[in-house]
């Protein structure tokens, strides 16, 4: 997945859509966000807005669930998503050290977007992959045993 | 750390003592040193050893033989036999019959790691896991067979509890009281939950189980449901774990198509459905009635407790929550039978436990090994010593709600009662293994930040004592600490520990208790003299991005 937004879709379409395969129930509230943030990169507020209408929840309890889970995003996020793990598996062997690079090399801070909307850095707790920590993921690849000097070459990748 | 090609553990308690522990020990290092062989055989005295029928006991590793009780006398044939000339000294050797408690490593199987004992990943990596078939050439669903078929459901809860199986989720409650807990509750309508949110920072087994083998999972729950009386069950699977979602989806599938699910199992009247939730990315959810209102698809916040999911649980009405790995290790007690359970691991912790081995080590990975062996045997045998020798300082037990365990502890056996009485705890399996580089301030820095970032905001304690504790020790890493800042520290840990509402904030301040109990002179240094032992913190605040 890279995070483009999805040009010509239409995220009162896609609302509607997903909200027909999972049914109108608030145990699926949930499982509709996720598949919305997939489709549409993030969760716009209009989509927010649809989902308690068709729902019949109200809003506010929309927003609160949508902001609760750190896998949803409510706000437009970079093309390419870097998400560092922070927990201290893989701080211990050297996550420190990665973290700084990637703060220099993106002249941005945690959370943040850079103003070109090709990066956003988010750092994550665990991703159950400590083994090869420290570990990055962008977007769906996993870098496990990165060092510093690795990053300038990891994010050439993307473009 | 040097790495040791044999390694000979005497047992050093009151009572081996008594019987010449200590001139064993030095019998064992004159010989081995006559025989030139002190570079590649450690010997060491590790305290308890959990046998009290002999003394002392000496285990050879990486063979794990056993000898006792050795004398003195004995020491010269065991050097000359088993460590120079590799043959074991059978006449020495304890008895089969005596082989109890956490030496039933013995029966190691091939292809694992030296004395490691596999029981809940007996299949995992060795199986198609999106095969049913293979996994019932490999004794699957025989135990759901034998259940349905021969037993009522009170006698499956009554051999649970025989095994003496506690939870492995990280808090190690009896499985078979819980499900005897959720059997008495009145209501008609039930539910069974395995809890796959697995998101305790450095623990991976559970995603390896449903990975490798998740119809052990189905067959366990459906185990469970008969004994409890619930005809369906969720599976909350933390939702970055994509690919153990997938191999669920493709074994309920399978396992309906086979009739192991779905009504009538097995010709009986016993119907069960799984669904599959998928988490959202919240640690919180972790916690049994967060997990609950999640799925009921609200904000992850912990209910006020009583009363229990056991009780009052999804949508109101009984329900029990077992953690994966607890359940992995239900087929196998029912088709064994709890006798059989109970020769592994120590009396009061039977069976195996999971590690994952993580941090400044030469083997990172997964094991299990039988309750009660020590951090030690881990760090010498399965984590092969300690990377660029250097010297163990500490391991964090359990993800981030562990416990610091200093080296002086590292003969402690790790089973839920040794551990609770020195004071610590085993948590959920993680062992992360720091070396002499490692400070203390800046691993609690870390700790205290996941829990800050992961705390609902629920309840006060936990939102703004977990940022407190954040904030002080962030200045302390930075060279602008004062000593009052430790006493703050220690009544901020008392406030979380006593009126937090869920195990987040209660165990959030572990870590800051334990790098004080163990570690104090260490945090001092930073604000006393002004410097980071370990040259780890900074000891001037940090930049921004922008600024650097």
């Amino acid at each position: 997945m890279t995070n483009e937004q999805p040009h010509g879709k239409n995220i009162l379409e896609i609302v509607k859509h997903v909200v027909e395969v999972h049914g109108k129930t608030r145990e699926e509230l949930i499982p509709i966000l996720q598949d919305i943030n997939k489709e549409y990169g993030y969760i716009p507020s209009q989509g927010l807005e649809e989902v308690a209408r068709l729902l019949q929840i109200p809003k506010s309890q929309v927003f609160s669930v949508a902001t609760f889970y750190h896998m949803l995003n409510v706000k437009e996020m970079g093309r390419h998503i870097i998400l560092f793990c922070e927990s201290a598996p893989c701080h211990v062997v050297g996550g420190r050290e990665v973290w700084r690079r990637l703060k220099q090399e993106l002249k941005i801070d945690a959370g943040e977007t850079t103003p070109d909307k090709k990066w956003s850095l988010v750092t994550v707790s665990c991703l159950g992959v400590c083994g090869v920590g420290p570990v990055i993921v962008i977007d769906e690849d996993l870098y496990g045993n990165v060092t510093p000097e690795m990053i300038p070459d990891i994010l050439a990748r993307y473009n | 750390m040097k790495i040791y090609r044999s390694m000979v553990l005497i047992s050093s308690d009151p009572k081996s003592m008594l019987y010449g522990a200590e001139e064993v020990f030095q019998r064992f290092q004159q010989e081995i040193e006559a025989k030139g062989l002190q570079d590649e055989v450690q010997v060491s005295m590790v305290g308890d050893l959990g046998r009290h029928e002999v003394h002392p006991v000496v285990i050879v590793y990486p063979e794990a033989v056993l000898y006792g009780p050795v004398k003195p006398e004995n020491v010269p044939l065991i050097v000359e036999e088993h460590l120079y000339k590799g043959r074991v000294v059978p006449e020495l050797q304890l008895s089969p019959q005596e082989l109890s408690g956490r030496i039933a490593w013995l029966t190691a199987r091939k292809g694992t790691l030296p004395a490691e004992q596999r029981i809940v990943l007996e299949r995992a990596g060795v199986i198609d896991p999106t095969n049913i078939e293979d996994y019932i050439l490999h004794d699957g669903y025989a135990a759901l067979g034998k259940v349905l078929t021969s037993m009522k459901p009170e006698d499956v809860i009554a051999e649970v509890q025989k095994s003496g199986l506690k939870g492995r989720g990280g808090a190690g409650f009896p499985t078979g009281l819980k499900w005897s807990f959720v059997a008495k509750a009145p209501g008609g309508k039930k539910y069974v939950i395995c809890n796959a949110d697995e998101s305790e920072p450095g623990t991976f087994k559970d995603r390896v189980i449903l990975e490798g083998d998740p119809h052990a999972i189905l067959e366990a729950m459906a185990i469970a449901g008969y004994a409890v009386g619930a005809d369906e069950g969720y599976i909350y699977v933390r939702g970055e774990y994509a690919l153990a979602q997938e191999r669920l989806n493709v074994a309920i599938a399978q396992a309906k198509e086979y009739g192991f699910l779905g009504k009538n199992i097995f010709g009986t009247d016993f119907h069960f459905e799984i669904h599959i939730h998928s988490g959202a990315g919240a640690y919180i959810c972790g916690e049994e009635t967060a997990l609950i209102e999640s799925i009921e698809g609200k904000r992850g916040e912990p209910r006020a407790r009583p009363p229990y999911p056991t009780t009052h649980g999804l949508w109101g009405k009984p329900t029990l929550v077992n953690n994966v790995e607890t359940l992995a290790n239900i087929p196998p007690i029912l088709r064994n039978g709890a006798e059989w359970y109970r020769k592994f691991g120590t009396p009061s912790s039977p069976g195996t436990k999971v590690y994952t081995i993580l941090g400044n080590v030469n083997n990172t990975g997964l094991i299990e090994v039988p309750m009660g062996i020590t951090l030690r045997e881990v760090i010498a045998i399965y984590a092969r010593g300690m990377k660029n020798g250097r010297t163990f300082k500490l391991a964090q037990t359990g993800g981030s709600s562990g416990s610091v365990i200093p080296a002086s502890l590292q003969d402690t056996p790790m089973d839920f009662d040794s551990y609770n009485k020195a004071g610590v705890s085993l948590g959920s399996g993680a062992l992360l293994i720091c070396d002499e580089d490692t400070c203390v301030v800046d691993l609690a820095k870390v700790l205290v930040n996941f829990f800050r970032k992961e705390s609902c905001g629920k309840c006060t304690p936990c939102r703004i004592g977990t940022y407190r504790a954040y904030q002080i020790l962030q200045r302390i890493s930075e060279g602008q600490g004062v000593l009052k800042d430790l006493d703050e520290l220690l009544s901020l840990s008392d406030n979380l520990v006593n009126l937090s509402n869920c195990g987040l904030g209660q165990t959030a301040a572990t870590p800051i208790k334990d790098i004080l109990k163990y570690f104090r002179a260490e945090v001092e240094a930073h604000i006393r003299l002004g410097v980071c032992p370990t040259g780890v913190c900074t000891m001037v605040p940090e930049k921004s991005p922008q600024e650097a």
